[in-house]
């Protein structure tokens, strides 16, 4: 049964192969394109290829490749992109469990992997790489951000995380900044789609706020239930539950609930404007923090290409850490460890108009750095 | 813990047996009349949820959305059955499995097609908004209790269908010889798309409700489909009855497991340990339950044809 599933996800995805030529920079994107968490890698995607398309350079080619959310797949890509279609550069990874199976392996190989959204802990410290810089974040960075805003209005939270290493990852950055006591720690099942027996427990918890990472369909369906539920307290969380991507479908229930990102559509600067206008103009509909990471990553790998050649492995990657491009969120450079160096804002869902999204209400933490920086040793 | 969190608990694992019911339910019909594993139960699940979205969105209402659910689900269910289903009865399970796993990509990919990759906004009606306090303090939320009225009410639909009238005479004539009852000249070819739409109506039914509390999306019937087919197992397949016990013992299980363990291992550990150990038990724990009752009724709690 499940090789009769395998088989047929296979010859599924065979059919989706990207065009092909024999260009100066050739980039390998594996993203999720189907399934639930295809909006994902969809604004990733569009968000990037915007950026290709607006700088004009046509010896750029992209060949896009959908992994379904599955890492078994996704390493079989990989291997493809390497081994036969012989990619300078590969990206486009959103899921951690996936950039676990397929990155340490591509960089191995002296492929540079830039990552517009996955950024595992183990990948920000000991198992770093000169080949691996991260474009997003380190994925305890949104949580820390929350811990860190929460210290000032909550002193009760109640936390909740899917039962997954992300989810993990989520809870101990929170932590990790936050001070007050916690009401509750509960995990989980990873695509859980009833809270009922979690909204119970918090109503019963006397917690003054509710902290919740839970990407995608979890994310719609807790926060529709919670604000049905009558509970009320405050809502906090990372960006991922409260993006772009999401917020129509959660509708009104979202409106008012704080989250954490590196990005928002209102910050004020020139790329940032160019990107939202573009991408709207393009796709018709707002960008999405993930979509804000595709855009960057391709702008860096452009800035990169107009230093160096992207056969001469050191030179490029030298140009790369300089990130010497207009960041849509400002202000942008690499630690160490090829982790970035940014700033973390408090945004509000609002409506604007029909539209809802997201305002920056404060600033969480300037100049963050990752917490496993100081193991990479490279 | 107090008691009214407990009895809130009960509620939930309740409505949420109750909604596998209405899943398991059709599954457990096509399995015993027609011998057939569909796989593609949980698209039609999904296909009730965006009718119901995008009626609701259109018209907004959610009740004209409801009856759209039924209508473009029992559809799908009777044109599936007609253009591809038809072709499987006589094959083994194998190739069944195959086909309807494909028709799983093809609702997939073709929902993607016609609505996008982001979730639809579908919310619960005006009218069952908020919640009711019950005796003993707790409150409910009336949708939820809605629910678990709509799911007892085709519980017992199905009884009477099944136990009283014409129809639900063929479709148990049908369960236990099916060439027996087209030799006595029943039109087994209507009977089998009939039966095939209902069990769909009642999936779109299903996916209406659960997406007004969930979100609306590509995908999103598989997860219950594995867990209906967790149900039927349990209850023993061809079953009604069986699938609604299975349903309220699957749905109690998951939902007190999830909620009572965490506390349990917090008698003994610290917090944090205890809420991850407790989470990673509470979702074996029905396939535990599955696994014991499997060891000692393999047939399942009440099998149709044992």
């Amino acid at each position: 049964m499940r090789k009769l599933l395998a088989a047929s996800l296979l010859a599924l995805s065979a059919s989706v192969a990207g065009n092909a030529f024999a260009e100066p920079i050739k980039i390998g994107m594996i993203t999720t394109l189907s399934g639930g968490g295809a909006g994902l890698g969809i604004d990733a995607r569009d968000g990037f290829m915007l950026a290709i398309e607006q700088s004009g350079n046509k010896e750029v080619d992209v060949v896009i490749e959908d992994d379904a959310q599955k890492p078994e797949l996704a390493v079989q890509i990989a291997d493809k992109m390497i081994q036969s279609d012989k990619v300078d550069l590969m990206t486009g990874i959103i899921w951690s469990n996936l950039a676990m199976a397929v990155v340490p392996s591509a960089t191995a190989q002296d492929v540079i992997y830039l990552s517009v959204n996955a950024g595992p802990s183990a990948l920000a410290g000991a198992g770093c790489s000169p080949n691996y810089f991260n474009v997003a974040y380190q994925n305890d960075n949104f949580h820390e951000a929350m811990g860190e805003a929460a210290n000032k209005d909550y002193k009760k939270t109640f936390i909740m995380a899917p039962n997954y290493p992300a989810g993990k990852d989520s809870l101990t950055g929170f932590k990790r900044f936050y001070k007050g006591e916690l009401a509750g720690e509960v995990y989980t099942k990873l695509g859980q789609t009833d809270y009922a027996a979690e909204i119970a427990q918090i109503r019963a918890s006397g917690a003054d706020s509710v902290f919740i990472f839970l990407p995608g369909g979890m994310g719609i369906a807790f926060t529709k239930q919670y604000a049905q539920s009558g509970v009320g307290l405050p809502l906090l969380g990372p960006a991922f539950s409260f993006s772009q991507d999401v917020l129509p479908a959660i509708g009104d229930a979202a409106l008012g609930v704080k989250n954490t990102a590196s990005w928002a559509y209102d910050l004020d600067n020139e790329a940032n404007k160019a990107f939202v206008e573009g991408f709207r103009e393009a796709y018709g509909r707002l960008p999405s923090v993930y979509a804000a990471q595709g855009y960057d990553t391709a702008n860096l790998i452009l800035s990169a290409a107009e230093k160096a050649s992207v056969k001469d492995k050191d030179a490029f990657r030298a140009a790369l850490k300089e990130a010497d491009f207009d960041s849509v969120r400002g202000k942008f450079s690499f630690n160490t460890n090829n982790h970035p160096i940014q700033d973390f804002y408090v945004r509000e869902v609002v409506k604007d108009g029909d539209t809802l999204t997201n305002k920056i209400v404060a600033t969480a933490f300037t100049d963050h750095k990752d917490a496993y920086a100081a193991e990479c040793k490279m | 813990m107090s008691l009214t969190l407990l009895i809130e608990q009960i509620l939930n694992g309740l409505q949420f047996g109750v909604m596998l019911f209405l899943m398991a339910a059709g599954l457990t019909l096509i399995f015993g009349v027609m011998g057939l594993i569909n796989l593609a139960h949980g698209s039609l699940f999904m296909v009730g949820a965006f009718a119901c979205a995008s009626v609701a969105a259109a018209t907004g209402s959610f009740w004209l959305g409801l009856v759209a659910s039924l209508a473009a689900a029992a559809a799908a269910g009777a044109l599936v059955e007609i253009l591809v289903i038809r072709r499987l009865y006589e094959r083994d399970h194998l190739d069944q499995v195959l086909a309807t796993f494909a028709l799983i990509l093809i609702f997939s990919e073709g929902t993607r097609w016609v609505f996008g990759s982001f979730p639809l906004y579908l919310d619960i009606p005006q009218l069952l908004s908020g919640a009711v306090h019950l005796p003993g303090g707790a409150q409910y939320p009336i949708y939820r209790l809605a629910v678990i009225g709509v799911g007892i009410a085709v519980a017992v639909g199905l009884y009477l269908l099944i136990g009283k009238t014409r129809l639900g005479m063929r479709i148990r004539a049908g369960e236990s010889d099916r060439e027996m009852i087209g030799a006595l000249g029943i039109d087994i070819g209507t009977l089998y798309t009939l039966v095939f739409a209902l069990g769909a109506a009642l999936a779109g039914l299903a996916g209406a409700m659960v997406g007004a509390l969930q979100s609306v999306q590509v995908g999103m019937g598989e997860p219950v489909l594995i867990l209906a087919f967790v149900v039927i197992v349990i209850g023993g397949i061809g079953s009604i009855k069986g699938a609604l016990v299975g349903s309220i013992l699957v749905g109690l299980t998951e939902t007190l497991g999830r909620f009572l363990l965490p506390h349990f291992f917090g008698l003994f550990m610290s917090n944090s340990e205890a809420a991850t150990v407790g989470a990673a038990l509470a979702s074996m724990l029905i396939y535990i339950v599955m696994a014991l009752i499997l060891a000692f009724r393999p047939q399942g709690l009440f099998a149709a044809n044992a």
